[in-house]
């Protein structure tokens, strides 16, 4: 070992003395991301924290040689970036694409460092890194100042409730020291950041690859006066956990050994709980009492933010993952309605409307995107209206869940503010959130109250408004019924309007294309003005191939039950080929057409609709005659 | 700390234990806040994985960070025992004292232990002297792996695996999402936010499961000794018979031990830093016989703990490979 020590000593890569693991037991830890633009120099200063901290072993700095040698970027040097890129991949290429961990420590702390990518296509791995750091140091290459992904992962940072940010100004030596500049690109950066939210904000000049003001003060910036890198983050002040918050706790596992016990296992979010503490179990709501916390070394007099433990009730009742344990006097708000921030993280882009998985808590329970706000612009935080969030796209939208949960706005609490949303069909991690407030339709957004209501306006009529909603393939007949329903209605002098698919496409839906989002754009209007119109005491009839489930069932939710009749034409996709009254078929035929439905997009049947019509057995005009039958029996007509 | 709590340990402020020979603690001390936020949040991970996942597995390796891996798994689901079996790859080249140490570990905690060995490897006769350690590795332990994972029809899987230990795990998520052929495709991991983790998947698919990923070394020794867990001898000094090999110290452990022309056993006091299968594992000269000793020893280090196990340094990447092969 001596004389693989002095080898190291003689390769000028210092000699490790062993102080790193001296640590007295109360040292604490910090959890710290580095991230910036590409070519900044991040991995250069974490191999350089790293080795001054002499965290670094013989064989680990022998492989970097080697590695450097085959590989590097910096001639005779180290090249510490090969230290951080662990996978093959990387070192080919020169370039991070995963977040590496790294870890260290000196006489005061305890870090664990999640060195993160710069590229922008890679921004879900820096998220990925700094969704559990406390600290973010961020650099920037003093030769180029703020650039675009300085600005970039600062909102991401933002956006994940860091609140503590150094700016490390790097590649000093490269513009001699210049302390004006330094300057200039601190001020420039202090006037980005104001709106972020951090606490604190340091800026260093420094150097990596010389080690100038990273552990230890540098002779070439008589004129910075702050600490060194290091020592500054050996003494930053961080609160990782909420303080003077009430009791929660995430219900993770239910704990039934045997017939006598049944406890709650769960992390501590947080507060603090004793037995005999009075307690809610949301979102239901019911009032239990903890009568003791369970540990392997015995019951606990009390628990606190961070502790895992099992807590057991006083009475037995129903309670399941998911569900959240929340101080009785001080519970945490339910809703299934929230504004939220979200992190775009699939190649598959976000479609308002479309049903994900979101997992929130220790809950996971199904859910659609309603609204996406705007998107923002991480460069300008310009506002920009979007449709669609597409990969490292940053936008504000509104969740809707299917059934309530428990919560804290993000900025108050970090275990019960975030989610992630996950992709039904691929099952991947297709975004991440943080909830801004919950939606409270009924107060937030109250409707407008008018004397002349739907009943006033129909009694006026002498008709009873109702929505008699078409579906079925294109061809099956929908429009010619609907035509002939709406004469014959015409005749017994009812108000009757017809809603046509081809023509709102010429007037109100005129600017939506064919893209499954505005498929469920096109819908959505037409079943609220379809809405409108059975308001305003009409008979509506709407014919739509409308191929979705979910986009018939959002039509008919929020009416009165008997208002929205679901009738199915139903025609063989055969039958619709062969009548082929528009040609469509043939040109789908001929490869001109794509996404057809029934050919090569989906049609869901109805699967129970107020009316079926069989159009093979019978002629539209007997079939119209069905449909008015029904309407008289169900006391809409006459 | 919260009063209450030191108060429930009294006089366990500090750590100046009295250790036997066997390396165990007589009195448990307090954690410190490091290493409590460490084990809670292992202990959340193992309970989202029981939570999340139909059939897991704990994938035993004997050694001290599997040790750790084992009591976080009694504390995370107490008073119940942990809701899953153990499973050890048997490439019948361990020591004697880790098989005897694994069999007595089960029988004190009360495990379900199910042994898998590559009879095909057996039948084939493949062993590390001839074949190499690479090819080994890849029948005896990769591929024997996959066998017992499938056998099982175990959908999540835990490791002991740390982000320390070496620069591809540096890199692994705390769910591993792992495909139907059981590989591991490092350019595509899943996003992992917060405590937040993923582990839906398909059928077939699987999940490797780190809840030691921000651990270090010292870490989970300081464990072992705040928390009195037992490990096997092997990792306290003693005498034995070594060999030096390519700057390796080798136990020659038994009669099948392969003899270079002129090398010759010589009786010396070593202990081992990291454990595997014996012909592959060098062991240190050291005189620390218990756990203070380790810890003290561990202060002057000049090596990685990996450096003595022969298997990693095949070749550039050879972890990585191996881990996309579905080695853990």
């Amino acid at each position: 070992m001596a004389d693989s020590a002095a080898a190291a000593v003689e390769a000028g890569v210092g000699q490790r003395t062993g102080n790193v693991f001296r640590l007295p037991a109360e040292a604490g830890m910090l959890r710290f991301l580095t991230c910036g633009s590409v070519d900044d120099g991040k991995s250069t200063l974490i191999g350089r924290l790293l080795f001054e901290t002499r965290a670094l072993f013989e064989d680990q700095l022998a492989a970097l040689e080697h590695d450097s040698r085959k590989y590097g970027t910096v001639g005779e040097h180290i090249d510490f970036a090969l230290l951080m890129d662990g996978l093959e991949a990387e070192r080919e290429q020169g370039i991070t694409i995963d977040v590496s961990y790294r870890f260290f420590a000196t006489d005061r702390r305890r870090f664990i460092v999640a060195d993160t990518p710069g590229h922008q296509q890679y921004t879900r791995n820096m998220a990925t890194g700094a969704s559990t750091a406390d600290l973010a140091v961020l650099l920037v290459d003093a030769r180029k100042g703020v650039v675009n992904q300085t600005r970039r992962h600062s909102f991401i940072v933002s956006l994940l409730g860091i609140r503590h940010v150094v700016l490390v100004v790097n590649k000093m030596d490269l513009i001699a020291f210049d302390a004006e500049r330094f300057r200039e690109i601190q001020e420039t950066y202090e006037n980005f950041a104001t709106g972020l939210g951090f606490e604190s904000l340091l800026a260093i000049p420094t150097s990596a690859r010389y080690g100038d003001n990273v552990t230890s003060a540098s002779e070439r910036t008589p004129w910075y006066e702050g600490p060194t890198l290091l020592a500054y983050l050996e003494t930053v002040r961080i609160e990782t956990e909420p303080v003077g918050q009430p009791f929660r706790m995430p219900v993770q596992w239910v704990n039934r050994p045997h017939l006598d016990f049944r406890g709650y296992a769960g992390t501590v979010a947080s507060g603090r709980v004793r037995p005999d503490d009075a307690i809610r179990v949301l979102p239901a709501g019911k009032a239990a009492v903890v009568s003791r916390i369970v540990t392997l070394d015995g019951e606990l007099a009390e628990a606190r933010a961070g502790d895992a433990v099992t807590l057991v009730l006083a009475e037995e009742m129903d309670v399941s993952r998911g569900d959240v344990l929340a101080a009785a006097g001080d519970a945490a708000p339910v809703s299934d309605q929230f504004a939220a921030h979200l992190v775009w993280m699939s190649e598959t882009p976000l479609i308002a409307g479309r049903s994900y998985l979101i997992k929130a808590g220790t809950k996971t329970v199904g859910g659609s995107i309603t609204a996406i706000k705007y998107r923002i612009n991480v460069d300008t935080h310009e506002h920009l209206a979007a449709k669609e969030l597409h990969l490292n796209d940053v936008g504000v939208v509104n969740l809707s869940l299917a059934s309530p949960i428990a919560f804290e706005p993000y900025a108050k609490n970090r275990n019960l503010g975030s989610f992630i949303v996950i992709d039904r069909l691929t099952n991947e991690t297709a975004a991440a959130g943080t909830i801004d407030f919950a939606l409270r339709r009924g107060t937030n957004l109250t409707w407008q109250h008018l004397d002349i209501d739907r009943s006033a306006r129909a009694a006026l009529n002498g008709q009873k408004p109702a929505i008699l909603w078409f579906t079925g393939l294109s061809g099956a007949g929908k429009s010619t019924i609907a035509n002939l329903v709406e004469r014959k209605l015409f005749a017994m002098g009812r108000h009757t309007y017809v809603l046509d698919g081809d023509n709102v496409r010429h007037g109100l839906n005129r600017d939506l294309g064919f893209t499954e989002a505005d498929r469920v754009e096109n819908i959505r209007r037409v079943a609220e003005v379809a809405k409108l119109f059975a308001d305003a005491g009409l008979i509506v009839i709407a014919s739509f191939i409308s191929p979705y489930r979910a986009d018939r069932a959002m039509a008919r939710s929020g009416l009165e039950e008997g208002v929205f009749l679901e009738v199915f034409v139903d025609t063989p996709i055969e039958e619709c080929q062969r009548r082929d009254p528009k040609g469509l078929y043939a040109k789908v035929a001929a490869g001109k057409i794509s996404n057809f439905t029934g050919v090569d997009a989906p049609y869901e049947a109805p699967e129970n609709p107020e009316i079926r019509l069989s159009t093979t057995a019978n002629s539209a005009d007997a079939l119209a005659d069905e449909v008015l039958a029904d309407l008289r029996r169900r006391g809409i007509v006459g | 700390m919260p009063d209450e709590r030191a108060a429930s340990w009294p006089e366990s402020q500090g750590q100046d234990l009295q250790s036997g020979a066997d390396g165990r603690a007589r009195r448990r001390a307090a954690l410190s806040p490091h290493l409590k936020r460490l084990q809670d949040e292992s202990i959340f991970i193992f309970r989202e994985v029981v939570a999340e996942l139909r059939n897991p597995v704990l994938l035993y390796s004997i050694g001290k960070d599997s040790s750790v891996l084992l009591h976080l798994a009694m504390r995370a689901f107490y008073p119940a025992r942990p809701p899953f079996p153990v499973l050890h790859i048997d490439t019948t080249w361990k020591f004697r004292e880790m098989i005897a140490f694994r069999d007595e570990t089960a029988r004190r905690l009360g495990l379900e232990l199910v042994v898998h060995t590559n009879e095909d490897g057996i039948r084939r006769g493949v062993n590390p002297f001839d074949h190499g350690s690479s090819y080994y590795t890849q029948v005896m332990k990769t591929e024997a792996l996959k066998q017992a994972l499938a056998k099982g029809g175990y959908d999540a899987a835990f490791g002991g695996a740390r982000r320390d230990e070496e620069r591809s795990r540096a890199k692994e998520r705390i769910f591993s999402f792992r495909s139907a052929a059981q590989e591991w495709d490092p350019k595509k991991q899943r996003p992992e936010l917060w405590s937040l983790y993923n582990g839906r998947i398909r059928d077939g698919e699987s999940i490797r499961v780190f809840p030691l990923s921000n651990w270090t070394e010292l870490d989970v020794w300081q464990y072992v000794l705040a928390e009195d867990i037992p490990v096997v001898p092997l990792y306290f000094a003693a005498p034995q018979p070594i060999v030096e090999r390519d700057g390796q110290l080798i136990v020659v452990h038994d009669e099948r031990m392969r003899l270079k022309p002129g090398e010759r056993p010589e009786m010396r006091m070593v202990r081992f830093r990291s454990l595997g299968c014996y012909p592959l594992t060098g062991a240190i000269e050291s005189r620390a016989d218990s756990l203070p000793a380790i810890i003290a020893e561990m202060l002057g280090f000049q090596t990685s703990e990996r450096m003595g196990r022969l298997i990693d340094r095949d070749e550039a990447s050879s972890m990585e490979r191996k881990k996309r092969e579905g080695y853990f």
